[in-house]
């Protein structure tokens, strides 16, 4: 006789036989018989959070910090609504997220029920893929396909929506993992002609450049090192997009740092300039392109992507290889070691221009900035941020805006999966909740929000999670009183009409921390601001970190609207010569 | 470059649109056209007419032909994002000009008229397959089968002749000779 298990008791044998560790919930009505069921699975421990935007965050935060999909669990209704945004972050970034929801009994669905909303409906452009389960016979398979979706090609979130019926009615179980293929869409789809092809423009090239994105992070640890082997054994320069800092060394001599809108002047230059653009893992996004027309004029372009919709979907590229950037890379390398064994002495003269080159633009020094005694310039804050933690492994999760940036550009990340922060959707408001789903991730490690005073108070109250479960993060806030980024675009923009940017009421953050239960630390000037960030790496609890900084710093450098790569603004004197006139204005 | 997504390309080379008949093989499950066209509108991609049925009792599968414009790049991109829906099975793309398929969309014509009108109103429609399958002594329902454009040039022409109603059917493709689409 097969055992019978209810619908609550198979969520938990997938998630079981899934290797769920950890999941990220808040209980309501229509999930109340799952989260009944919890106490029978000791192997899954529920994390709480204060809203379900949070708990997409933390999802996303251990997804991205471990490379296991992220697991949350929430009610219908408000419950699956409040977790749009984070399921609509992850799929712009890539994110393998698992939501369950709960809905209302299948009989009442149509109704108008209480805590009824179409939650299939609402997710469908914000997940790789959801389903209702309408028969809990269905339910396993579908729960092991969600995995299988999410993992797969181009990860992403999906969602199962199960009716509360469904969540008592009884069924076999059956794990259907790796029992069949599923239709994931994994598409490694290239021969090794385009891997000779690829070979050949590397020989070459005499202006080539490394262009790497995400891309790399999700194909696995192993991608990164084999990226670093590529990048040495060519002895190109490499520039990385915002989420794939870290899968090469930053403090490298080949690395000139992040590109785009706020990446240096020798990464943007190197791309207008180059003959040779070897994008891996990347997506030529529009903060990375500038304007598209005068995009790198003069490059080939090769492309590596596992997603095929990728290619030529903003730049039209020359070659594209449509893999996993592990499988290419590995086949890449191969390659080029048995057609020209030491590329990297025997091209040094062919590309010693192109250094030549880029060493007068890395002269520039484009991420310099004017020092203080009085006030604690942000990115000062950051660089000692930085020299203060460099020797730990730490992990840091940013929100949104100008500390973001300046994050980017400022801390240098030396390994993958220790950045997690909001590119595609922009969404203020992600770090804190991802460096609570970070912290439970890696409970022993460093793990720090860099933060603005505005994003953080969208999700302020996960620090009460934080302390529920003696999370040590440390919420390092700069806070300069503005929307920093909001009032940098006004001042290039709209004639300095600081609409609306200004917070005039922010709370006392050190005695905010203290009615959450945690510490708060204040920094007023530079001259304090190294004892108090050790003070703050001392202590083994929640910190949250209020950090004054000059108001009025704006981020630089800067590729203004509507402008290509090699007309950059280099600080605030540019700012008056090279004013946004014109269409520039209108873009975002 | 016309429906690039990218907020830097307001001054893109334009490339010129085309008229493409999409056919798109799916598993007959709830919400699937809802994603295929939440999917056209979400991007921007245009619908100029669209028929869906289930062709495949035993395994399910639905076809839908979907008429859309869009420049080499648009309908590029229409396919490959097409493509990767779970539900998804293969995706055929022909342009409206290719000779070596078949393209037909069918409409329901209703006549109120005198007998002289409605004879002259059926001997109008004589190339396009015309089948009355309705007549009383004033009226009749004419079914044609057609290209858009004739049924478009039909529908304004045979008002003089009593046309009161028009129901027509998204264009259905099908590709000529013994060849099938894998």
């Amino acid at each position: 006789m097969p055992k019978f298990y209810s619908g609550a008791e198979i969520v938990f044998k997938c998630l079981e036989d899934q290797n769920v560790s950890h999941i990220f919930g808040y209980p309501g009505g229509a999930v109340l018989p799952i989260y009944d069921e919890l106490k029978n699975f000791n192997s899954i421990k529920h994390i709480l959070v204060r809203h379900e935007q949070g708990a997409g965050h933390a999802a996303e935060g251990y997804a991205r910090s471990t490379g296991k999909p992220g697991v949350l669990l929430v009610t219908s209704g408000p419950g699956a609504t409040n977790a749009v945004t984070a399921l609509t972050d992850a799929y712009m970034d890539s994110v393998p997220l698992v939501c369950i929801t709960g809905q209302v009994p299948t009989h009442l669905i149509g109704t108008d029920a209480f805590q009824e909303c179409d939650t299939t409906g609402i997710t469908r452009p914000c997940t790789k893929h959801n389903w209702l389960v309408k028969d809990v016979n269905d339910l396993a398979e579908i729960m092991h396909k969600a995995f299988e979706v999410a993992t797969t090609g181009r990860p992403g979130p999906v969602l199962v929506d199960i009716p509360k019926d469904i969540q008592f009615q009884k069924s076999k179980y059956k794990n259907f993992k790796n029992n069949k293929k599923l239709n994931g869409k994994s598409h490694d789809n290239y021969s090794q002609k385009n891997i000779d092809e690829l070979i050949n423009l590397i020989s070459k090239a005499k202006k080539p450049i490394f262009y790497t994105g995400g891309g790399v992070i999700n194909s696995g640890t192993k991608a990164s090192e084999l990226l670093r082997e590529l990048v040495y054994s060519t002895g190109f320069p490499i520039t990385s997009t915002l989420q794939g800092l870290g899968s090469f060394p930053a403090d490298d001599n080949q690395f000139l740092g992040m590109l785009g809108m706020h990446g240096t002047y020798e990464a943007n230059n190197a791309m207008y300039s180059c003959d040779l653009m070897i994008n891996v893992g990347a997506r030529f996004d529009d903060r990375i392109t500038g304007k598209i027309d005068e995009f790198s004029p003069k490059s080939k372009k090769v492309h590596i992507d596992i997603d095929p919709s990728s290619i030529n979907k903003n730049v039209k590229v020359d070659l594209a290889i449509v893999g996993d950037i592990k499988s290419v890379l590995t086949s890449t390398l191969k390659t080029l070691k048995k057609s020209k064994n030491n590329f990297s002495k025997s091209n040094k003269h062919q590309i010693s221009n192109w250094w030549e080159q880029i060493q007068k633009w890395r002269s520039k020094r484009s991420l310099d900035y004017i020092g203080s005694e009085e006030t604690i310039k942000p990115q000062y804050a950051i660089e000692r941020l930085y020299e203060l933690t460099k020797d730990k492994d730490t992990y840091i999760t940013t929100e949104v805006g100008q500390h973001q940036m300046w994050a980017a550009q400022h801390y240098k990340f030396n390994k993958p999966n220790r950045w997690m922060t909001s590119g595609g959707l922009g969404t203020m408001g992600y770090g804190l909740p991802a460096a609570v789903g970070v912290q439970i991730a890696h409970p022993k490690k460093l793990v720090i929000d860099i933060a603005g005073e505005a994003s953080v108070l969208m999700t302020m109250q996960e620090m009460s999670t934080a302390v529920q479960y003696n999370l040590p993060i440390k919420i390092f806030i700069l806070n300069n009183e503005y929307m920093g980024m909001v009032r940098q675009w006004q001042e290039l923009l709209h004639d300095k009409n600081y609409s609306e940017s200004y917070t005039a009421a922010l709370p006392d953050f050190v005695k905010m921390a203290e009615a959450y239960g945690c510490v708060g630390i204040r920094a007023k000037t530079p001259e304090e601001l190294d004892d108090k960030i050790i003070e703050m790496l001392n202590i083994d609890r929640p910190v949250i970190f209020d950090c004054l900084v000059d108001k009025q710093e704006n981020c630089f450098p800067m590729i203004p609207s509507g402008k290509p790569h090699n007309q950059m603004l280099l600080g605030p004197k540019d700012q008056k010569e090279k004013k946004i006139t014109g269409k520039g204005r209108t873009l975002v | 470059m016309a429906n690039s997504k990218s907020a830097y390309s307001f001054a893109g080379k334009k490339q010129k649109p085309d008229t493409h008949i999409i056919v798109v093989w799916v598993d007959n499950e709830a919400g699937v056209l809802a994603r295929v066209v939440g999917l056209f509108s979400g991007r921007g991609y245009n619908i100029e007419s669209l028929a869906v049925a289930e062709v495949d009792q035993k395994q399910n599968i639905s076809r839908i032909t979907i008429v859309t414009t869009g420049t080499p790049q648009v309908v590029n991109q229409i396919k490959l994002q097409l493509k990767k829906l779970v539900p998804v099975h293969k995706v055929a793309d022909f342009k409206r000009e290719d000779k070596n398929v078949i393209f037909k969309e069918m409409a329901l014509f209703k006549f109120v008229a005198n007998n002289g009108k409605l004879n002259k109103a059926f001997e109008a429609c004589k190339n396009f397959n015309p089948v009355i399958l309705d007549k009383t002594n004033k009226s009749n329902v004419i079914q044609i089968t057609a290209l858009r454009r004739e049924i478009d040039t039909m529908s304004k022409n045979l008002k003089k002749f009593g046309l009161v109603s028009v129901s027509r059917t998204g264009a259905v493709a099908m590709t000529r000779g013994s060849e099938i689409f894998k």
